[in-house]
């Protein structure tokens, strides 16, 4: 388990360092000079010389780039470019917080609408429910999350007081009203990931309903709800399990026209913002955090399918 | 993958699941058989007809706009007796109403099919095509080059495909050329990753095994053995690429990244330039390209479903 585990974490490792030469090459490789552009048409030589030593231009790439790794190491970026005194660290901090909020808030209704839609429409196979369900599901996915966001402000939040058109409550809001801020940008990520998920756990199901394991259980008396609890489940939601962890770096970062629509201050707003004005520090710290959000996030759906799945995590032990 | 990923579900599945047929105990005539059988299904497939019918009206749309509307995308809407037309709710004389300038929304949002209907087909075609060969190659000789393909691969899925796309877009900035290739690069490492797997799957298979054995080079295995029993992968991978196409565009779009050489309409700058107006209940210039926008996305993905359906029966 540790081996796999050390595994697991070497390739996350060399995919984030992939990642951060490209993040070192994008500003080297724009056409004109970077440094021109963040300081404007009318900045003097000195600002042009003090933006270009700070983003490090002078450097050759290879030392650029491993600068950049100790900036990841001591998540220290600098200050941003645009919002002068603030530093990248703390603009993420507050950022990562304000998607962490959303993203939690919409899994929870998101993840058990759509897995207990998947299990349902697995049990009644080829029924009206299960047709309507994967077909209402396929249908939704993937309509951009803005493109949903208006739609559900146009017809939810103008006619009907509770639902808000912004996601961003008042300061010192209770939980309540935070929650029902949040409620619409929630349901447009629900609108989103219905289909994919219920797909993926009917799917799961599936499988998990015709293995040999499976009719043991049955034969052996039990009720339905025991099968489902102690057989089906637990190898069905592996599928669910993985892809819900490939998603948590999109939601953390992918999820900017929805931040816009609901004019909400998460991690893609700012990272928005930041290639808007250039701010590379900014840029940098963002991509970087919503990188290692994803590693994190894959990392531990494969743990916790190992954990599901002795047979999985005997063979990838043993593989590596 | 970051990139949304409902794909990767189809496109798994379908790896997974795809029939695998040894073309050597299948005589031509066979095979023949096989995909004019899985036509007759597709074409018999309600959500496939409903698919191609609203595809259908929106090409029909982008290219011949000024049949379908009678004003202009840029055109102020006046009645009989030369008053303008403003932010007026839906009527016979505006049937979608009219923005806040006067502009006939029903009209923009014919002319917008155009923009999107140029960049995603060209993106999504280009990424599959390089993806295709670059998943071919890795999945078929393995070895070093495959694993360190495959890291670059894991690399781009790690940040989502719009975040990386409004990084090169502001840095490169956005003529229709860069955002096509911006979009058809940062599609192609999830479809090589798609078709990497297939031809891994492929290559175990007995037929490749004999082709070795009879001494025939990787390039012939790839291109006349393999590629043929992967097209059905390929296909639904073109068609689920262009629902992303799609999706990227429009939301690159409404987040103000458009060809500077700008089109007169474009739905995602609709939706960007008024759904501020939705508090005050003038939902209308946001709301119907919002559906435009809606309806392609469904209506290629139906498209892709019952392709898929249908190769596998």
């Amino acid at each position: 388990m540790l081996r796999y585990v050390l595994r697991r974490l070497a390739l996350s490792l060399v995919t984030l360092l992939i990642l951060l030469i490209v993040i070192t090459l994008i500003p080297n490789l724009a056409p004109g000079d970077p440094a021109r552009k963040i300081a404007g048409a009318f900045a003097s030589p000195e600002r042009l010389q003090s933006v270009t030593e700070s983003l490090g231009l002078d450097d050759s790439i290879p030392e650029q780039f491993i600068d950049l790794i100790g900036d990841v190491v001591t998540l220290d970026f600098g200050d941003s470019f645009t919002r002068p005194g603030q530093s990248v660290f703390g603009l993420v901090r507050a950022a990562l917080w304000n998607s962490f909020k959303l993203v939690l808030f919409a899994l929870a209704i998101t993840l058990p609408i759509s897995i207990g839609a998947g299990i349902w429409a697995a049990y009644k196979k080829d029924s009206i429910a299960d047709r309507s369900i994967v077909t209402v599901g396929l249908a939704l996915s993937s309509i951009p999350e803005f493109v949903s966001g208006v739609i559900l402000q146009a017809f939810l939040a103008v006619p009907i007081a509770f639902f808000k058109v912004s996601a961003d409550p008042p300061p010192g809001a209770s939980l309540a009203t935070n929650l029902n801020f949040l409620l619409l940008p929630a349901l447009s990520v629900l609108i989103v990931y219905f289909g994919y998920i219920a797909r993926i756990t009917r799917a799961g199901t599936i499988t998990s309903l015709d293995a040999d394991y499976t009719r043991t259980a049955f034969m052996k008396g039990l009720t339905t709800r025991q099968v489902f609890r102690r057989h089906v489940l637990r190898n069905a939601l592996q599928p669910t399990v993985a892809v819900t962890g490939t998603q948590l770096g999109y939601l953390f970062g992918g999820l900017v026209g929805l931040e816009f629509v609901f004019n909400y201050p998460g991690l893609g707003r700012l990272i928005l913002d930041a290639a808007r004005g250039a701010d590379y520090p900014v840029l940098r710290g963002g991509v970087v955090t919503v990188a290692l959000i994803y590693m994190l996030a894959t990392l531990g759906a494969d743990l916790i399918i190992a954990w599901m799945n002795p047979r999985a995590r005997l063979a990838q032990g043993g593989e590596g | 993958m970051t990139d949304l990923p409902h794909a990767e579900d189809l496109t798994a599945a379908t790896v997974f699941e795809a029939e695998i047929t040894d073309p050597d105990e299948l005589g031509g005539a066979t095979r023949k058989q096989i995909r004019r059988e899985q036509r007759r299904i597709l074409f018999r497939s309600p959500a496939f007809i409903v698919g191609v019918l609203i595809v259908g009206f929106w090409i029909f749309s982008a290219l011949f706009p000024g049949v379908l509307s009678t004003w202009g995308p840029k055109d102020f809407v006046t009645t009989d007796d030369g008053a303008a037309l403003v932010r007026e709710p839906p009527s016979s004389d505006a049937w979608f109403g009219t923005d806040r300038v006067g502009r006939d929304v029903y009209s923009r949002v014919i002319h917008g099919a155009r923009p999107v209907l140029i960049v995603a087909p060209v993106a999504a075609a280009i990424a599959v095509a390089a993806g295709t060969l670059l998943g071919l190659v890795i999945g078929y000789y393995k070895g070093w080059v495959d694993e360190l393909v495959s890291r670059i691969i894991e690399g781009f899925l790690s940040v989502p495909v719009i975040l990386l796309a409004i990084i090169v877009l502001f840095t490169f900035g956005s003529s229709r050329p860069v955002i096509i290739g911006t979009i058809a690069i940062l599609f192609t490492p999830v479809v090589a990753r798609t078709i990497r797997a297939a031809t891994l799957a492929e290559a175990q298979l007995d037929y490749v095994t004999s082709a070795k054995m009879r001494g025939e080079n990787g390039f012939f295995i790839i291109t006349r053995e393999i590629l043929p029993n992967i097209t059905n992968i390929i296909v639904v991978e073109l068609t689920v690429r262009l629902g992303f196409a799609i999706f990227t565009v429009a939301t690159l779009a409404f987040l103000g990244i458009v060809a500077d050489d700008l089109t007169d309409a474009d739905w995602g700058v609709d939706v960007s330039e008024n759904y501020e107006q939705i508090a005050n209940d003038v939902w209308w210039p946001t709301v119907f390209p919002a559906l435009a926008i809606a309806s392609i996305v469904i209506a290629v993905n139906l498209i892709a479903d019952s392709i898929d359906k249908a190769t596998r029966a």
